[in-house]
């Protein structure tokens, strides 16, 4: 009995050194063929559907490539900042990579949290580093003269409208509002239900505190990206304060949220998207995604009947030094256009990937990788044209060559519509940049979130909005010292294209 | 005398337990220190586990997070975060905004301040009247009658409660309709009626759904423009209003989820009460000829009394901590109508400032503490004993 016992003993441990061999010899021979074999990478983004949707579609394809394994985790845009950031504060380090608003950067940086991308970025050939937009190299992945992130994404605010329905696309605000008005309460799509006249994501802790900025910029900013569309630049004054420039656009913001859908206080800009392309609002404001998905015949009730124009502007600008609403004159307005100032709002910046300093080494490689493989054109100038991937154009490729475009069903007009209006945003010289200064997130998404939702909700009047936020943001300003915030502010308009 | 001295002597010499020999006084003193010595380590663990977060947070709410090369700075500043909430730039929407009252509100403080008047009097007529329950009697009215003068003069007409005012709404409303229909269904469940272990069942179903589902379900149900009920809506000609879009229909819309949510606990607790109860006394009143309201109100109350009030407390304590209705309906919105102290509490956390973040916590342990310890003192002994 003991002697069968120890027999077999015997043999498995032969069989099982056998079997190591074997398994030892197949995974020494694998790396040769793929760079990154047994590397997993953790990809951290938010709850898409869009963005997160692209990521996990490529993940796949780089892994048949060159073996490393992509993670991607999710959770809710209103969480995203902070649970990067605490991680990586907290050495948990359980994200590779990030994908995240490049806005936030700065409190990234200054943990020294984020791996320095500018070598590796120049070094990649697959990158092309130069087709990407000089704004996006120079802005949204830069920080302090180094490169940290790789854009994956281009974001303007602009104006949707059913070019069906409207044949002079508003030029300043009183237009958008009269137009409105005008289809408010009709039926848009032929189901005899009344329609609304503008479908804007107004909802609390979402997406939505964007929305009052592209308002608010045309009267804020005349002279140029250099002025800043957020705050003096002598002492740092809040321009989203007691002033007729932002009274007024706060004016234009209340009429519009009761020119639309009941409930457009608790959209977010994915029912805002969603009710635009079934057809059940003639205008909009949003980022470049309206474009792409009105032209996908799964969801779209609205194909070829979508036109996109920069955001409107006004005729009436801020003086800064009284606080008075001033008409437009070739002085206060230098790059109006028909006495109409123009101030394209470069919200957000669009998404962006950067990787965690703390990672290992060969981790980092794949990330980076993997990223680099994200943007390249092969595969960014095939995502920016579909909807859902959340994408929108940022390399000069995907604005020069317009064959993925009419490929993906967008008529050649609707083509030149949406990529004039995205264009023309992007070389206005009086595009408005994003804050970034450190813990925007707090001046952006929680006092002036806050306030604007309960003007909204009248819980607030004019008077006691433009209060609140001037304090609340006075109040962060003097906590975290006056003169970094305005040295950090001023240079971030520094760097203008 | 040395130490070799002392281990020399009586207690070497016989049996070596003789009584008072140094030997007999370590095993004494082994014997009295091992009970402290086994449940050292818990007691360690605990105090690691529950204290010292507790004094670590208290330090953050006392501090201001900044983001420094390197990692991240904690600088300490005082009671600046709670000066904030109190005083400060975030005192609308904390406490609320300030108006005159409604007459009504006028009439129900003048009744609570009355009431806590009455109380005091019988509670110095008594006889019982002691230093420290006096003092406590009188920290507690005051607080009462200051949560009071809050809530009149938050719900005025020109006024605006705060996440305060919204948290004691939830709680105290939330707790008087779920005990009434809990106590109701738990009343109908004993009857002798068909399936009624069928109805004992479905009426538990709501409390095994997790609440982040509940709120995702009223969310649907209470869109009004495209959701489940949207035909009746449409036939009552509302489908193009949006309750959520009011402050107290936002509010009423939490509620409702809260309710249907935690009605089931306070049911089948207050079940088994009901089906403990025995039937003697019942049987008695029945013979004495009593109604059967007089039952209920006469026999069936008093017995459940010391039940409810438990129940009470462990659900209050627990709905004061409300956050994931409000956040996944309506975000807190619209504005901040619907929004509860936890959720005040991570709105704010969401941007890492840990420090105001804390501060809120604190001021809801406070309230949750003194609360529980009011009603615990005051009311569930008196009922207890009654």
């Amino acid at each position: 009995m003991k002697r069968h016992v120890a027999l077999t003993l015997g043999l498995m441990a032969v069989l099982s050194l056998i079997v190591t061999a074997c398994g030892g010899a197949a995974t020494t021979a694998a790396p040769a063929a793929l760079p990154y074999q047994g590397v997993t990478v953790n990809v951290l983004t938010f709850t898409g559907p869009q963005i997160a949707e692209p990521l996990q579609r490529h993940g796949p394809e780089f892994e048949k490539a060159t073996g490393a394994h992509i993670n991607v985790a999710t959770v809710p845009f209103s969480d995203l900042y902070q649970k990067a950031l605490t991680d990586f504060s907290t050495g948990t380090n359980s994200y590779d990579v990030i994908v995240f608003d490049p806005q936030w950067m700065g409190d990234y940086v200054a943990g020294g949290y984020l791996e320095d991308l500018t070598d590796r970025v120049k070094a990649n050939k697959d990158l092309q580093w130069d087709d990407v937009g000089a704004f996006f190299r120079d802005f949204s992945a830069t920080y302090q003269g180094k490169t940290y992130t790789i854009p994956l994404d281009g974001d303007f605010q602009m104006v949707y409208y059913r070019s069906d329905l409207i044949k002079t696309p508003p030029e300043t605000w009183d237009d958008f509002i009269a137009l409105a008005k005008e289809y408010q309460g009709k039926d848009l799509n032929g189901d005899s239900k009344p329609d609304y006249g503008t479908c804007i994501a107004m909802k609390r802790s979402a997406q939505s505190y964007w929305m009052v900025s592209s308002i608010a910029s045309a009267f804020l900013q005349s002279q140029g990206t250099g002025q800043g569309g957020f705050f003096t630049t002598d002492n740092l004054q809040p321009l989203y304060g007691p002033n007729e420039g932002f009274g007024a656009a706060l004016d234009v913001y209340k009429t519009l949220s009761t020119l639309g859908p009941p409930d457009q206080l608790n959209l977010d800009v994915g029912d805002t998207r969603g009710l635009f392309t079934s057809g059940r609002c003639a205008l909009s404001i949003d980022w470049g995604d309206i474009g792409p998905l009105a032209v996908d015949p799964a969801t779209s009730k609205v194909q070829d009947k979508v036109g996109a124009v920069i955001l409107p502007g006004s005729k009436k600008v801020l003086d800064r030094a009284s606080g008075k609403l001033v008409d437009c004159d070739a002085k206060t307005c230098p790059y109006a256009t028909n006495g109409v100032n123009h101030a394209p709002f470069a919200a957000f910046g669009g998404w962006s990937g950067a990787i965690n300093k703390n990672s290992k080494a060969n981790v980092k490689d794949a990330a980076f990788a993997f990223l680099a493989y994200v943007s390249a054109p092969a595969q960014s100038n095939v995502d920016v044209t579909i909807g859902k991937t959340g994408f929108n154009p940022y390399r000069l490729s995907q604005f020069k060559s317009r064959d993925a475009w009419l490929k993906s069903g967008m008529s050649e007009k609707a083509t030149a519509d949406y990529l004039g209006a995205i264009e023309a945003s992007l070389n206005s010289p009086n595009m408005v940049l994003d804050l970034r200064i450190p813990q925007n997130a707090y001046y952006q998404g929680t006092v002036l979130d806050t306030a604007i939702a309960q003007f909204l909700a009248g819980e607030i009047d004019k008077d006691a909005t433009m209060k609140q936020i001037s304090d609340g943001w006075n109040k962060k300003t003097d906590e975290l010292g006056r003169d970094k915030q305005l040295a950090a502010y001023k240079a971030t308009l520094g760097v203008t294209k | 005398m040395s130490v070799a001295e002392r281990t020399q002597g009586p207690a070497l010499s016989e049996s070596g337990l003789e009584a008072h020999s140094p030997l007999a006084r370590l095993q004494t003193w082994l014997e009295a220190s091992a009970t402290s010595a086994f449940i050292l380590h818990a007691v360690l663990v605990v105090l690691f586990l529950a204290i010292f977060p507790l004094i670590v947070s208290l330090y953050v709410s006392l501090s201001r997070l900044q983001f420094v090369p390197g990692g991240f700075q904690l600088t300490f500043v005082g009671l600046d975060n709670y000066a904030k909430l109190v005083v400060g730039i975030d005192r609308e929407h904390f406490m609320g905004r300030f108006g005159e009252p409604h007459p009504i509100g006028w009439l129900f403080f003048g009744l609570v301040v009355l009431s806590q008047i009455l109380l005091m009097y019988r509670y110095i007529r008594g006889g019982n009247a002691a230093v420290g329950g006096a003092i406590g009697r009188i920290v507690t009215a005051s607080a009462i009658t200051a949560g009071a003068w809050l809530i009149v003069h938050t719900l005025g007409p020109a006024s605006r409660p705060g996440t305060v005012v919204v948290t004691l709404i939830y709680v105290f409303a939330g707790i008087v309709i779920q005990y009434t229909l809990g106590l109701g269904l738990a009343y109908l469940c004993i009857q002798q009626i068909p399936a009624r272990r069928f109805f004992r069942v479905v009426f538990l179903i709501p409390m095994m759904i997790t609440p982040v589902g509940i709120a995702y379900l009223f969310r649907m149900l209470a869109d009004t423009t495209k959701g489940p009920v949207y035909p009746i809506w449409n036939i009552l000609g509302l489908a193009n209003t949006s309750w959520v879009s009011n402050p107290w229909g936002a509010r009423a819309a939490v509620m409702i989820g809260d309710v249907w949510q935690w009605t089931p606990f306070m049911f089948i607790v207050l079940l088994a009460a009901l089906e403990s109860q025995s039937i003697e006394p019942i049987e008695a009143a029945v013979v004495d000829g009593a109604s059967r309201w007089q039952i209920f109100w006469e026999i069936t109350i008093p017995t459940i009394l010391p039940v409810s009030s438990t129940l009470i407390l462990i659900r209050m304590i627990e709905a004061f901590k409300i956050v994931d209705l409000p956040n996944v309906l309506t975000n807190g919105g619209p504005g901040t109508a619907t929004e509860s102290l936890t959720l005040h509490a991570y709105t704010i956390w969401r941007t890492l400032d840990i420090g105001g973040s804390a501060a809120v916590a604190y001021m809801l342990l406070f309230m949750v503490t003194f609360i529980g310890v009011s009603y615990a003192n005051l009311i569930r002994q008196r009922l207890a004993e009654a």
